[in-house]
């Protein structure tokens, strides 16, 4: 494995490529985490992408990105993306165009195709080896119809479809494992708030050839119900508590990239959010609290 | 030329071939499987150049077949029945996209029940899509129809993709002479794909699909589509006669057979035109002035075309493989809307047969056309007609009589 060029914050690209002025809200955490990637893997790119949030980020005729863009369904991104590499693929081999008008193709998606709609496709791109990075913002619900739960929502968290006192009885799916149990050559989780631990991973994704998941936690204000300028903050808790593992998958094998020591208390995570303030209010709920303690406590324990 | 026996698959893939299709999304369904089995071998052999990629489903498979078209390379797909709805979201997508590609599209009745025998409820709920729509009645105006579906979806004046549709069983499994043109020649009628500027390229970004906020941009570019499809009639006419010159075959968007001097007409789409033209002579025999007409081109729907082969016409028996459930036949509502106001109108006799297969008979187009001449001498127009006969309603009781009485011997439930 060869280098990584990035080691340092001030090693991070110093030129930003998405542009302003998108319909997403203040202090979304999944356009933080887009900006990021986006000027690490540049404009020869092409975005397809599956409906959410971000779909809204290109309307027409207005586009922030440089590059190109292709939006699908909600089902069906990693199968337009499919379509796009065989296209080129096909376009290189016939000597059609030159080698470098090739783009990498990119699916963005929200975590309720990803987690749920669009698994089928998404499996099945994996299956074929399609080459193709798949980037999830994970704001844990459906949030561009309003944040209803979807297969990534974590226990307790109250969605408009889960108002109840006990917020979703479910728990969130596991897909990086959904993932690694395809054996892809990479997947990653990352977050907008630990920039140099997503820039590296995003530069190793970059070199790679194979399907690449890169999955970030998106911090959402308008779903989750904290205000906006505490989206970093609650990146960062989300990581310091244990909440969210950043780890990455390389040749078989699952590393860790940060072991929070000592973790914070999940409360100090949970308490900066709305969608938990019934844990809290009126009374403490030390039950769920100690649930919900209890399960990132053998997460780590079965890594450390 | 050479001239072989070969089934509608197999001229669907012959069609693909000739058209020299750079990629292929595909997956499985009966009745259209042999299409794709027959391209993926070719692939493989090196007999075409290009790429199969078997999807995992048919959702996928029309995006894909969409998002490769938007790269730039002409693509080819197939399907059927279920498939085609699963796929159904995209087929209205990618249409939107105005990206030319040819969907074969292997009638299937649709589930429920589910069936394997052909009607056309599977290609009319693509109706309203924006895919334009070439339906055929024998395996050589398949591959016809597929070399001239590309012409059409390409012209500037159209870019949309194109389904060709056939009967399943019917055309997919029945062996029929096909004239398979030289390559050479389907290469000066149909030249290599040009994308015309759609495409994915690093040296030329571009955004395509992009979401619209509110209903002017949305109209803009749904009129837009619609026009073009309103386009693709006259260009239709000019590429069947450019095929014609080239290969001698005539494929106009409405086939006529003896339906000069008729009277009454049978109008229907698909395979069964082939008995009804049987039936036609049939009655000619018994000196009974009836004719045919056959829908090839289901969209854009060629309205003018049909005003003026009707006129004259006192009777049309619409026939339709298809059920709207609570309306009726679709056809007979295209073309009665098609004839509406029209000075001396022939009368419209509405009759639904050949759901998931059945046949008609020949005793049923001889009835048809004399209910039809009947009520066009009354001038009312006859209740629409399930055709089902009397003894298949006897079978049906027996089947349920039988099942009953196993179940009462082996002590099942009621
Ligand atoms: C087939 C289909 N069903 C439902 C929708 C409505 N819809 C649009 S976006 C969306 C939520 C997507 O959730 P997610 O993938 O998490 O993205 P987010 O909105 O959170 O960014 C839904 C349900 C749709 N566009 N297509
Ligand atoms: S709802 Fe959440 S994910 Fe969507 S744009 Fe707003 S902050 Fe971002
Ligand atoms: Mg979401």
């Amino acid at each position: 494995m060869s280098e990584h060029v990035i080691q340092r914050m001030k090693d991070l690209p110093s030129t930003h490529l998405l542009g302003s002025g998108t319909p997403m809200c203040a202090g979304c955490g999944g356009l933080g985490a887009l900006h990021e990637i986006y000027d690490l893997l540049g404009t020869r790119t092409v975005f397809v992408n599956a409906a959410g949030c971000m779909t809204l980020l290109s309307v027409y005729p207005f586009t922030p990105f440089r590059g190109s863009w292709l939006y699908t369904a909600m089902a069906s991104a990693p199968a337009g993306a499919q379509g796009v590499r065989d296209a080129l693929d096909i376009l290189l081999e016939h000597k059609r165009i030159p080698p470098e008008d090739d783009l990498s193709t990119v699916v963005l998606t929200g975590d309720g195709a990803a987690y749920g709609m669009g698994l089928s496709a998404t499996s099945g791109a994996i299956e074929r080896g399609l080459d193709f990075l798949y980037l999830c913002y994970d704001n844990e619900g459906y949030g561009n119809t309003g944040q209803q739960f979807s297969g990534a929502t974590p226990h307790a968290a109250r969605t408009s479809t889960s108002a109840g006192a006990r917020g979703y009885s479910g728990e969130k799916k596991d897909l990086f494992s959904i993932w690694t149990a395809h054996r892809p050559v990479y997947a990653a989780t990352v977050i907008g708030a630990e920039p140099l631990d997503l820039a590296k991973k995003i530069e190793k994704a970059k070199r790679l050839t194979g399907p690449r998941l890169v999955l970030a936690l998106a911090p959402c204000p308008t779903g989750w119900d904290f205000d906006p300028q505490q989206t970093v903050e609650i990146g960062r808790l989300a990581v310091r508590t244990g909440i969210w593992p950043l780890k990455e998958y390389l040749d078989g094998k699952v590393v860790h990239t940060r072991v929070p020591h000592p973790r914070q208390p999940v409360e100090d995570y949970l308490k900066t959010q709305g969608r938990f303030r019934h844990l809290f209010e009126p009374a403490r709920n030390e039950a769920l609290l100690g649930e919900i303690q209890a399960r990132v406590d053998a997460y780590w324990a079965n890594v450390e | 030329m050479t001239r072989v026996l070969l089934t509608g698959n197999g001229a669907a893939a012959w069609g693909a071939r000739l058209a020299r299709v750079d990629y292929v999304p595909a997956f499985p369904i009966t009745p259209q499987t042999e299409i794709i089995e027959t391209l993926a071998r070719w692939y493989d052999t090196g007999e075409m150049r290009g790429r199969l990629t078997l999807l995992e489903s048919e959702h996928s498979m029309i995006t894909a077949a969409g998002a490769a078209a938007a790269t730039g390379v002409r693509v080819f797909s197939a399907t059927s029945s279920q498939g085609l709805l699963y796929g159904m979201e995209m087929i209205y997508t990618v249409a939107g996209w105005r990206v030319p590609f040819v969907l074969v599209n292997v009638s299937r009745g649709l589930a429920s029940p589910i069936t394997l025998e052909s009607d056309h409820n599977d290609l009319l709920a693509a109706r309203d899509s924006g895919f334009l729509a070439i339906v055929c009645a024998t395996c050589q105006e398949v591959l016809d129809s597929v070399l001239l579906a590309y012409r059409l979806g390409e012209d500037p004046r159209v870019r949309l993709p194109v389904i060709v549709n056939l009967d399943g069983f019917t055309l997919s499994f029945t062996r029929e002479p096909v004239e398979i043109p030289e390559a050479a020649r389907a290469a000066d009628f149909l030249p290599a794909f040009d994308p015309q500027g759609i495409s994915f390229r690093a040296s030329q970004p571009s955004s395509q699909a992009v979401a619209v906020l509110g209903g002017t941009p949305y109209s803009y570019f749904r009129y837009e589509t619609h026009l073009a499809a309103l386009n693709a009639l006259p260009v239709y006419d000019e590429i069947a006669g450019a095929f014609e010159q080239c290969f001698g075959r005539a494929h106009p968007a409405v086939e006529t057979y003896r339906a000069d001097d008729a009277d009454v007409v049978f109008f229907m789409m698909g395979a069964f035109a082939t008995k009804a033209k049987a039936a036609v002579d049939g009655l000619r025999e018994a000196g009974e002035r009836v004719g045919l007409l056959r829908l090839r081109l289901l969209r854009p729907f060629p309205e003018a075309r049909l005003r003026a082969l009707l006129a004259g016409t006192r009777g049309v028996a619409v026939i339709d493989q298809n059920l709207s459930n609570g309306k009726g036949g679709v056809l007979h509502t295209e073309l009665a809307s098609a004839l509406y106001g029209m000075r001396d109108a022939p009368l419209l006799a509405s009759f639904v047969g050949g759901l998931g297969g059945r046949d008609i008979g020949a005793e049923e187009f001889y009835e048809m056309a004399a209910v039809t001449r009947r009520a066009a001498q009354g001038g009312v127009a006859p209740a629409p007609r399930l055709l089902y006969t009397a003894t298949e309603l006897r079978e049906m009781r027996k089947l349920q009589a039988v099942a009953a009485v196993e179940r009462l011997e082996t002590g099942g439930g009621q």
